[in-house]
C-alpha cells in the first residue's frame, strides 16, 4: 500500500517545527507501523536528507519508549496497543496520516517526534516507591497479600510510562499516570506507612512540571496501552484528600515540601 | 596473564559467608568520599546504583535511553527463579545450584552458582517488600510455576510481564536515591570509552545523545551492568537499542572477553515476515507445555495447515524424543527446528517456520482453559501476525535471545582492568554454555543488591587512589580518539546506511555462528568479516552532525563494535572443538544428534586477550573444576 504521511520535524527543542509531507510506498501489511518509518527512513538516508528521529526501543510493547500522535490519537487507532505494536493492516492504501509528537508542555521535544519525559521520573522520585534499605526485608510470607488486592495492584503496576495518557489529555494531565503508581503502591499492604505521604508528594510534583489538573475527561483511559484504569485517579484523589484533611500529615507535608501554586497546564 | 578468579576454599556451603567476612569494609564516614560509576540501569545497574546509594557512596549512574526505566530486563515475561520450596516439592538452594550447574552443560564455575543459588531466596523478600505484586495465591501467599522444564515450582512471577515488575522495583528503589542526592542520573548518555589511569578503571567518557556533548566523569571505581551482545545478529528479541559498546570499548581497553561464542537461541518466537523487520517477538515457551510442534512431512507442500492430514504431518519432537516430546531444552527444541526448514519442509513466507498447534488442547481442555493459560499470548500472536491462534496453528521459529558470554570477572564480579566490575548480562559467569529459563532476573538482581556492595567496598578499602578528577591527561587522550572516531564515521560520507551494513553482519554470523557452527563455516565467516569491516570503514553513510540529537550516529557507532566483537566470537566457536549448551559444533555431536562435549580438553572458560586491532587476540584459559555435580550426558529421549 502507499500512504501519504505529514510529519513533524523539528531540529531540537528551541527550534521551529513544521509539518512535512512524505511519501510512503510500497508498505507491507505485516510491517509495525515503525518499521514502515524505518522504512521512509532508509529512503532519506539513501537520498542524503535526515532521517525522522522517533524514539523506541524494545518494540514489543513493554519499554514505553516509544509513541507518537496518528491523526490525533496516542499510539493511533488500536486499543490498548503501543506504536510499535501498531501493524500497517489497520490502514488502507492511500491513507493520510498525521504524526506528531507528544505535545503538552511538561514533554520539551528533543527533535522530531522524540520528547523529554523526565518529568515523570520526578514524579516517581517524589515519593513512587516503598522506602525499604537493600537487604531488610522480612521473609517474603510474613505478610499475606489477599489476591484481589494483588491483583488490583498488578493492573496498575502494569503501567509503561509511555505518557500517552498526557499527549491525549485536552489539559496535558498526567493524573493517570501518578495514580497508577500511587494505586499500586497504595493497595498493597508494603506500602501503607507512606501511603499518604506518597499521594501528597507525587501530587505536588505533577503540579510542578506543568501538568495540568484532572477533569474527568477519561481520554486518558481510553489511549492508554495497557488499558489502566480511571479507578487509578480515582484513588489517587481519595489517598490525596485523606491525607490533607488528617492535620499533623498536612503540617508535615507543608514544612517537607513547600507549596506552590499548582501550574495551570496546556498546550502548545 | 595469569587469572586469578579468587574463587573460594572449604565447603561451597559456606564459601560466600565466609568471603563476606573476609572482604574490607569502607568505613561509613569515608563512604561519602568514593565516587561509583554505574553504567546501564537495567536490574543489575539499578539494583547497584539504588544499594550503592543506600550505603552512602556517591554514585553516577547512565543510560542511554531517555529513563532508566526502559532498559531491556523489563521485557523478561516468564519469572524468576528462588530456592524458597514455598510448595513443598524438594526443592533447595543445592538443588537449584545442581539444576543451574547441569543445564549450563558444564561450563560454569561451581562456586558462583552456588552463590547465586543461596541469594535467590532473599532477592524474593527484598522484592515483595519494595512491592512488586507476584501473583498470589487465594490465601494471600506467593504462587509458582514450574517454568523450562524444571522438576520442582520455584519460579515467582507477576502475570507476563516479571521482568517489568523487578525493574520497576529496583527503578523505583533508584529513584529513592536519586531524590536524596546519593545518584545522579543520567539518562541519554551513552559511555562510549573507559579511562584507565595508573592500570585501573577511573571513569568513562560519555556523549549526551540529546546534544553531542562528549564528556569525561571521574570516579573510584566502575560499574558496567550495559547487558548483552544479541544484536550482533541484528535480528534478536533484544530491544533495538541493546549493544556491546560499553563492554567491547573496555575489552579493548584490557578487560578480557569470556566465552563470547556462547550464545541463546530461543525456540519460540515469531518468525521473519519480511525484509523490512526490525526485531523478532519472543513469545513465552510455557506455549510448548500444550502446543504441538510440527512441519509436513512432504517437502514443498504449501496447503493450509488444516488441510493436511494428520498422517501426512510430522511432530518432529514427539517422534525423535518420545520421553520429553514438545519440552526437549531450548536448544535442542530450536535445533531441530532449524534442521526440518533446511529439509524444506518449514511453514510460512520464506520457509523458515514451524507449526505450534494448539488444536489438541483446546479439544482436550477446552477453548476456555487454553484463553485462560495462553490469552495474552495469544493476543500477542494476533496482533503481530494477524492470524488467530484458536482457528490457525501458530508459525515459530528460533531467535537469539541471551548471550552467555560476556567481559570476565572473578569471585568479586571484577574484571581483568581493576577498579572495572561487570554485573549481568554483561558479565559471563553463571550460567555456563547454556542459560536456564528464570535465571537471568535471578543473577541481574543477585549481582546488584546483593554481591557488588560488597565487594566493591573490598575493592575500595584495599586500594590506594590517587586523588584524580576528569580533568587528568589520561582523560585528555581518551576523549580524543572517541572525537576522532565520531568524526570518522560521519566523515566517511559513503552510499549504504547503517542499517544495511548491521543487516548484512547479522545474516551472516546468525547463519555461521547462529544455533549450529561448522569449522568450515566459521573460517568463512572469519574471512568475510573483515572484508565487511573495512567496506563499512568505506561506505557507511551516516547523515547529521556530531553536536545533535542523531540516532543515526549512536547506531553507527555501535554496529563498528558488533564488528569486532563477531570476529571474537567466531573465531572462539572454531577454537572450541566440542559442542555444549547453546554452542553446536556440528562436527561433534552423539549418533542421536546430541551435544557431545569433550570435558577432557575443553572444561574450560575462554578469555581472550585484546592485543591490538588487525592483531589476533590472545587466548587465556580458566580450567573449571567440579567438586559437586559430576559432568554428565544430557539425554532427553
Amino acid at each position: 500500500m502507499n500512504l501519504t504521511l505529514y510529519v513533524w520535524r523539528q531540529k531540537n527543542a528551541a527550534g521551529k517545527g513544521r509539518m512535512v509531507r512524505y511519501e510512503a510506498r510500497d508498505i507491507n501489511a505485516h510491517m509495525s507501523f515503525l518499521e514502515m518509518l524505518d522504512v521512509v527512513n532508509e529512503e532519506l538516508i539513501a537520498k542524503g536528507e535526515d532521517p525522522i528521529a522517533f524514539d523506541s526501543d524494545c518494540r514489543e510493547g513493554i519499554c514505553g519508549m516509544c509513541g507518537l500522535m496518528i491523526n490525533g490519537k496516542a499510539h493511533g487507532p488500536e486499543r490498548g496497543t503501543t506504536v510499535c505494536q501498531l501493524h500497517m493492516r489497520h490502514f488502507k492504501d492511500g491513507d493520510v496520516l498525521y504524526l506528531e509528537p507528544w505535545r503538552s508542555k511538561a514533554f520539551p521535544i528533543v527533535k522530531d517526534l522524540a520528547v523529554d519525559r523526565t518529568a515523570l521520573d520526578r514524579i516517581i522520585a517524589a515519593g513512587g516507591y516503598i522506602s525499604v534499605a537493600t537487604g531488610g526485608a522480612p521473609e517474603a510470607r510474613a505478610v499475606a497479600v489477599p489476591k484481589e488486592n494483588a491483583e488490583l495492584a498488578m493492573d496498575a503496576a502494569a503501567c509503561i510510562g509511555c505518557g500517552a495518557c498526557v499527549a491525549q489529555c485536552p489539559n496535558a494531565s498526567a493524573a493517570l499516570f501518578t495514580g497508577a503508581k500511587i494505586s499500586h503502591l497504595g493497595l498493597l499492604p508494603q506500602g501503607q506507612p507512606e501511603r499518604h505521604r506518597r499521594a501528597i508528594s507525587m501530587v505536588i510534583q505533577m503540579s510542578r512540571e506543568a501538568f495540568g489538573n484532572c477533569t474527568n475527561i477519561g481520554e486518558c483511559e481510553a489511549v492508554c496501552p495497557k488499558q489502566i484504569k480511571l479507578d487509578a485517579i480515582a484513588r489517587m484523589h481519595r489517598d490525596y484528600l485523606v491525607a490533607g484533611v488528617t492535620e499533623k500529615q498536612k503540617q508535615q507535608a507543608r514544612d517537607d515540601e513547600p507549596v506552590e501554586e499548582p501550574l495551570a497546564g496546556g498546550r502548545r | 596473564m595469569e587469572l586469578n578468579s579468587k574463587l573460594p576454599s572449604g565447603p561451597i556451603e559456606q564459601a560466600w559467608d565466609k568471603t563476606k567476612f573476609d572482604l574490607k569494609l569502607v568505613n561509613p564516614a569515608n563512604k561519602r568520599k568514593y565516587r561509583i560509576i554505574v553504567v546501564g540501569s537495567g536490574l543489575a545497574g539499578a539494583s547497584a546504583a539504588a544499594a550503592f546509594g543506600e550505603l552512602g557512596y556517591n554514585v553516577h549512574c547512565f543510560c542511554f535511553q531517555d529513563s532508566p526505566r526502559r532498559a531491556h530486563s523489563i521485557a523478561a515475561q516468564g519469572g524468576i527463579n528462588a530456592a524458597k520450596n514455598y510448595q513443598n516439592d524438594g526443592d533447595s538452594i543445592f538443588r537449584l545450584f545442581y539444576d543451574t550447574v547441569k543445564g549450563g552443560d558444564f561450563r560454569a564455575r561451581e562456586p558462583n552458582v552456588y552463590r547465586l543459588a543461596e541469594i535467590s531466596v532473599s532477592i524474593i523478600d527484598q522484592c515483595v517488600a519494595q512491592g512488586v505484586p507476584f501473583a498470589r495465591e487465594y490465601g494471600g501467599m506467593l504462587d509458582n510455576r514450574s517454568f523450562g522444564g524444571a522438576q520442582v515450582s520455584r519460579t515467582f512471577y507477576a502475570r507476563g510481564q516479571t521482568g517489568q515488575q523487578l525493574l520497576l522495583g529496583a527503578y523505583q528503589a533508584l529513584e529513592r536515591q536519586v531524590a536524596t542526592g546519593q545518584v545522579a542520573m543520567f539518562s541519554r548518555h551513552e559511555m562510549l570509552d573507559l579511562v584507565l589511569v595508573a592500570g585501573k578503571a577511573r571513569g568513562i567518557v560519555t556523549r549526551d545523545l540529546v546534544t553531542g556533548k562528549i564528556e569525561c566523569w571521574a570516579a573510584d571505581a566502575v560499574v558496567l551492568a550495559t547487558g548483552g551482545y544479541g544484536n550482533v545478529f541484528f535480528l534478536s528479541t533484544n530491544a533495538k537499542g541493546c549493544n556491546t559498546t560499553a563492554i567491547w570499548r573496555a575489552h579493548r581497553r584490557g578487560a578480557l572477553f569470556a566465552n563470547p561464542c556462547f550464545t541463546q537461541i530461543h525456540p519460540t518466537c515469531i518468525p521473519v515476515s519480511g525484509d523490512y523487520q526490525s526485531k523478532l517477538t519472543l513469545m513465552s515457551e510455557s506455549l510448548r507445555n500444550d502446543g504441538r510442534i510440527w512441519v509436513p512431512l512432504k517437502k514443498d507442500d504449501t496447503r493450509p495447515p488444516r488441510q493436511i492430514p494428520e498422517q501426512e504431518r510430522d511432530y518432529f519432537l514427539e517422534r525423535k524424543y518420545p520421553s520429553f516430546g514438545n519440552l526437549v531444552p531450548r536448544d535442542v527444541a530450536s535445533r531441530n527446528a532449524k534442521a526440518v526448514c533446511d529439509e524444506g519442509r518449514g511453514v510460512g513466507p520464506g520457509g523458515y517456520g514451524v507449526y505450534l498447534d494448539l488444536e489438541d488442547a483446546i479439544h482436550r481442555l477446552g477453548r476456555s482453559v487454553i484463553e485462560e493459560r495462553y490469552g495474552n499470548l495469544c493476543e500477542m500472536y494476533e496482533r503481530i501476525t494477524g492470524e488467530d491462534p484458536y482457528r490457525v496453528p501458530m508459525r515459530i521459529y528460533p531467535a537469539s535471545h541471551y548471550t552467555m558470554g560476556g567481559l570476565w570477572v572473578d569471585y568479586n564480579l571484577m574484571s581483568t582492568i581493576p577498579g572495572l566490575f561487570v554485573l549481568g548480562e554483561a558479565n559471563f559467569s553463571d550460567h555456563g554454555a547454556n542459560r536456564l529459563g528464570a535465571s537471568a532476573l535471578m543473577q541481574g538482581l543477585a549481582d546488584g543488591y546483593f554481591i557488588i556492595p560488597y565487594t566493591i567496598g573490598d575493592y575500595l578499602a584495599g586500594t590506594k587512589l590517587e586523588k584524580i578528577d576528569a580533568g587528568h591527561p589520561a582523560f585528555r587522550e581518551v576523549e580524543n580518539e572517541v572525537r576522532c572516531n565520531v568524526k570518522r564515521l560521519l566523515d566517511i560520507k559513503g552510499t549504504r546506511s547503517v542499517d544495511s551494513f548491521h543487516r548484512e553482519l547479522g545474516k551472516l554470523v546468525w547463519e555461521r555462528c547462529g544455533m549450529s557452527r561448522t569449522a568450515d563455516g566459521l573460517r568463512h565467516a572469519l574471512e568475510v568479516i573483515p572484508e565487511m569491516r573495512e567496506a563499512y570503514w568505506r561506505d557507511v553513510r551516516v547523515t547529521g552532525a556530531e553536536g545533535e540529537f542523531n540516532q543515526q550516529l549512536e547506531k553507527a557507532g555501535r554496529v563498528a563494535d558488533f564488528f569486532e566483537l563477531a570476529e571474537l566470537m567466531c573465531l572462539d566457536a572454531l577454537e572450541r572443538n566440542e559442542s555444549c549448551g547453546g554452542h553446536f559444533r556440528e562436527e561433534y555431536q552423539t549418533p542421536e544428534g546430541e551435544a557431545l562435549r569433550n570435558d577432557d580438553e575443553y572444561s574450560y572458560v575462554a578469555a581472550w586477550e585484546f592485543r591490538g586491532a588487525g592483531d589476533a587476540p590472545a587466548l587465556h584459559k580458566e580450567p573449571l573444576t567440579f567438586n559437586y555435580v559430576h559432568p554428565s550426558q544430557r539425554s532427553y529421549k
